[in-house]
């Protein structure tokens, strides 16, 4: 938004674009394929969310700096708001939606029943990202990839209470659940 | 009738929460997730938003963004529809050309999908005139509000207070402050509308949606019945998404404007920080007179708040010093200064946690002064009544939780002197301070039981779980109220089709809902017995509690902390936190104990990070994200340990229970803050207790 001051002499008029390029796109998204025609401007979250129907990340900052919109992508864990929707065609996408079974019958996956188990959320706003980065989490430690408050980058990782606390960082949780959160995680550690 | 005592089965047993596996999928549907219920595409909004602190809007210059594809329209304060009521100026969005505070709402895009919105919104030329605003709380004029924003009394003033200070043998006499800070629930505020056949219905991210309905109708000038308000799942609220703000009259005029399609508005992580609520910034004048032997003689609170000049909001800081220790000479104040600023609102324990934080840091520091035990200085200034209305006290077991807490974090270790304890390159210290809130009860609640077949019952009311946990515990008060199990009970809550039901904010939901559910569910006894017919139904309104009105009815607390501190980076680190609380009885032990983890997270985020940083040339949060903002991660939390004393107390409810919501961030900051100062020897006055303040 342009914002002209009464005393300042107007700005020249922004460039506007006259079409909205577009694109199709493919995801796989928890194990369904989707043809989508984004907007160019669309993030992967957005793509989710308001075109494929797939409201189970969520947007709480739209910037990168809270977790909510944690998916695993092609099996990582990965924010979804700073990402480009056309930047991933032919990406796999599994949201916390699909790690568990249909919405009835199906199980949870481990890690989701964890958090009830511990009680590791309030309002369940960060929950989907926080659990989708704990599966991915838990991949990582497992695979030996070290953090910042690891201490022996050639060891196994060792998931004590500092590691899991620092690898989850990225997820924040309002509520301030993380006391459940840690527990949850201990749990699906085998700890 | 009022409501009789319940025979606790479910109550007090920990129950998983039942919406749990809505919550971990990410299948629950906040307030922007509802569009199977919409029969069309919706329009999506955008808001643009001021750039000067106080003037007018000259004109909006709308073209380029009408020429991008997919904008729809753009509604400003000519073009938008008109309000019945613009009294509320936060509420009078787009009706007229002035400008309160940087930030508001001036202009509202609507386009076919997001991407155009947002880019809608980017390409609006709003031209603004400027005018002089003050918007620094500084050296800034105030006045004497009428009351506080909860009604209380603006100044109290009992026995010679100057007299007593100036002969007091011990005297504290210091300033502490806490910035503005903001509630930043994880979901923003947001909502979907649809205005259809004269309805309005909205999805809203609200703590109330009675509340949300009341307020917005006449405003729109509907019938409240014509204002159907629904909150199926909050992300969150400590208080912002108490009162409607801006942005629901905002989208409730653009789904009027595009009668029969649905709109939904997101209001950006950004833009929360000037349209959403706040906690002002406080300042704290406080003395204390005593004896060498710690007893307060007498105190002084004197609390200096800002305000919007467009809408007042009084933060009650001197509210607690009224009850929470003796002391014969006794005042406290409010001041405000009415600013051309963003509106402050309700964020968790209004008052009380400003409030208490200056008061239990000033109590260490005569702790410090008299050379007494900081948990025995407030056990030896226990009042017998509460000192400010000479009521008796209900329930007031504080030095129970005192001396509990001090047994489990083992207090008794402490060495008497700060700065005593190097580990490596960290001075260590532990911190003690008292918690309180009120036991509030917001009468009028009414709900609805009906008999389904096979000995199973619907109990409906209009409350709202924001993630306390109320959808878990209202079902197994049902259950106990109706004398059956909790799988026997089906629940609706968070719509305004339901019983009426005030907001959750207080600490007053469960407590206040429960009583109308627990009435309701006698009444329904009473009136089809224990073997009803199918269909057959019984709605009723809660009355007041009985026996309250000469009794000080509080729940209480006590927060111990240990902190670290790198004495070469001046970093605090806080290891363990532990929080005793005596809260009633506690209906759910699993809900409950994460709403006291959150809030001594809460009151650690405080303590250490949260601060809202405002501009005083353009009068505008520079903080407005939570890269700038911060709020505790992960990372930052130690060992959190939570106990409650066993409790019943059926003089606040006929659960038992009082409220929890709150206390949890009442004192843990000054615990911290205490902490930091055993630790350390340096006494942190002003929040947050940033590194740079131990160098
Ligand atoms: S919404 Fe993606 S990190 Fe916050
Ligand atoms: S559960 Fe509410 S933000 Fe984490």
């Amino acid at each position: 938004m342009e914002h002209v001051a009464e005393h300042h002499p107007d700005h020249e008029s922004p460039h506007t674009s006259q079409h909205v390029p577009e694109q199709r796109i493919t995801l796989r998204i928890d194990g369904t394929d989707h043809e989508l025609t984004v907007d160019t401007r669309t993030t992967l979250l957005d793509a989710l969310r308001e075109r494929a129907g797939n409201t189970s990340p969520k947007k709480g900052c739209d910037h990168g700096q809270c977790g909510s919109c944690t998916v695993l992508l092609d099996g990582r864990r990965h924010l979804t708001c700073l990402a480009l929707a056309v930047a991933y065609d032919g990406a796999e996408i599994v949201t916390a939606a699909g790690l568990a079974g249909p919405a009835d019958e199906g199980d949870l996956h481990p890690v989701q029943q964890a958090f009830i188990t511990h009680d590791g959320f309030q309002c369940g706003y960060c929950t989907p990202g926080q659990v989708c980065s704990a599966v991915g989490m838990l991949e990582e430690a497992g695979r030996g990839a070290p953090s910042h408050v690891t201490a022996d980058l050639e060891a196994d990782v060792d998931l004590t209470d500092e590691e899991i606390r620092e690898r989850m960082s990225g997820n924040l949780c309002r509520c301030g659940a993380y006391a459940g959160i840690l527990g949850a995680i201990r749990e699906s550690a085998g700890r | 009738m009022t409501a009789n005592s319940v025979r606790a089965v479910a109550m007090g047993t920990a129950m998983e929460r039942v919406d749990g596996r809505e919550k971990v999928t990410g299948r629950a549907t906040y307030a922007m997730e509802n569009d199977a219920e919409l029969d069309r595409p919706p329009l999506h909004g955008w808001m643009v938003t001021s750039r000067t602190a106080k003037g007018r809007v000259l004109r909006v210059d709308a073209s380029d963004a009408l020429d991008h594809p997919g904008v729809v329209t753009v509604l400003d304060h000519t073009t938008a529809p008109r309000l019945a009521s613009t009294e509320d100026r936060e509420l009078a969005v787009l009706q007229d050309d002035r400008i309160g505070f940087r930030g508001q709402i001036v202009a509202l895009v609507l386009a076919e999908t997001p991407e155009s919105a947002r880019e809608g919104a980017r390409l609006v030329r709003v031209h603004e005139q400027a005018e002089p605003f003050s918007a620094t709380l500084e050296g800034a004029e105030t006045y004497r509000p009428d009351s506080s924003s909860v009604g209380s009394e603006t100044d109290t003033e009992q026995g010679e207070v100057d007299a007593a200070l100036a002969a007091a043998p011990v005297r504290i006499d210091h300033t502490y402050t806490t910035p503005h800070e903001h509630n930043n629930p994880l979901e923003p505020h947001a909502a979907t509308a649809l205005w259809r056949d004269g309805t309005l219905t909205m999805w809203d991210s609200t703590q109330g949606v009675h509340r949300v309905a009341a307020t917005l109708a006449p405003m729109l000038g509907i019938e409240p019945e014509r204002l159907r308000v629904r909150a199926p799942y909050v992300g969150g609220g400590f208080g912002s998404k108490g009162p409607p703000h801006g942005p629901e009259v905002a989208v409730a005029l653009a789904a009027m404007w595009a009668e029969g399609r649905p709109v939904k508005l997101a209001v950006t992580r950004q833009q929360m920080f000037p349209l959403t609520g706040y906690r002002t910034q406080t300042v704290s004048d406080l003395r204390i007179g005593a004896e060498p032997d710690g007893r307060i003689i007498a105190l002084e609170h004197a609390v200096t708040v800002q305000t919007s000049a467009i809408k007042e909001f009084v933060e009650h800081a001197a509210v607690p010093a009224r009850m929470m220790y003796a002391g014969e000479h006794r005042r406290t104040s409010h001041r405000v200064a009415s600013l051309d600023v963003p509106v402050p609102s309700w964020m968790r324990a209004p008052g009380e946690m400003p409030g208490m934080h200056a008061l239990e840091v000033a109590m260490d520091e005569l702790a410090v002064a008299v050379g007494v035990d900081p948990v025995e200085l407030r056990v030896r200034n226990e009042p017998e009544v509460d000192p400010g209305s000479g009521n008796p006290f209900s329930n007031r077991r504080l030095v129970d939780c005192l001396y509990r807490g001090a047994e489990l974090f083992g207090w008794a270790d402490r060495p008497v002197a700060p700065r005593a304890t190097l580990d490596g390159d960290w001075w260590v210290g532990t911190g003690v301070a008292s918690a309180t809130y009120p036991a509030n009860f917001f009468p009028g609640n009414a709900a609805r039981v009906t008999a389904l077949e096979r000995g199973r019952y619907a109990v409906a009311i209009g409350a709202v779980d924001i993630g306390t946990g109320a959808r878990t515990a209202l079902l197994q008060i049902a259950a106990d109220a109706l004398g059956v199990g909790v799988a026997e009970v089906d629940l609706a809550i968070g719509d305004t089709d339901l019983p009426f039901a005030t907001v959750a904010g207080g600490s007053s939901g469960t407590g206040s809902w429960g009583t109308a559910i627990t009435q309701a569910a006698q009444q329904f006894r009473a009136d089809h017995g224990e073997a009803p017919d199918p269909g057959v139904q019984t709605t009723s309104t809660a009355q007041s509690y009985p026996d309250t009105e000469h009794l000080a009815m509080h729940s209480y607390g006590a927060v111990f902390t240990e902190a670290r501190v790198h004495r070469w980076t001046g970093e605090v680190r806080v290891p363990r936190m532990l929080g005793v609380y005596s809260v009633g009885r506690v209906i759910n032990p699993t809900t409950a104990r994460s709403q006291f983890l959150g809030g001594l997270v809460m009151g650690l985020s405080a303590a250490l990070f949260e601060e809202s940083v405002r501009d005083p040339r353009f009068g505008h949060f520079v903080t407005q994200d939570l890269a700038t903002y911060h709020v505790a991660s992960h990372a930052d939390i130690g060992d959190l340990r939570v106990e409650w004393l066993d409790d019943v107390d059926e003089r606040a409810t006929p659960m038992g229970s009082r409220g929890i919501g709150e206390i949890g961030i009442v004192g843990t900051s000054a615990a911290v803050v205490n902490a930091a100062y055993h630790a350390t020897g340096v006494r942190v006055r002003n929040l947050p207790a940033t590194s740079d303040a131990f160098l």
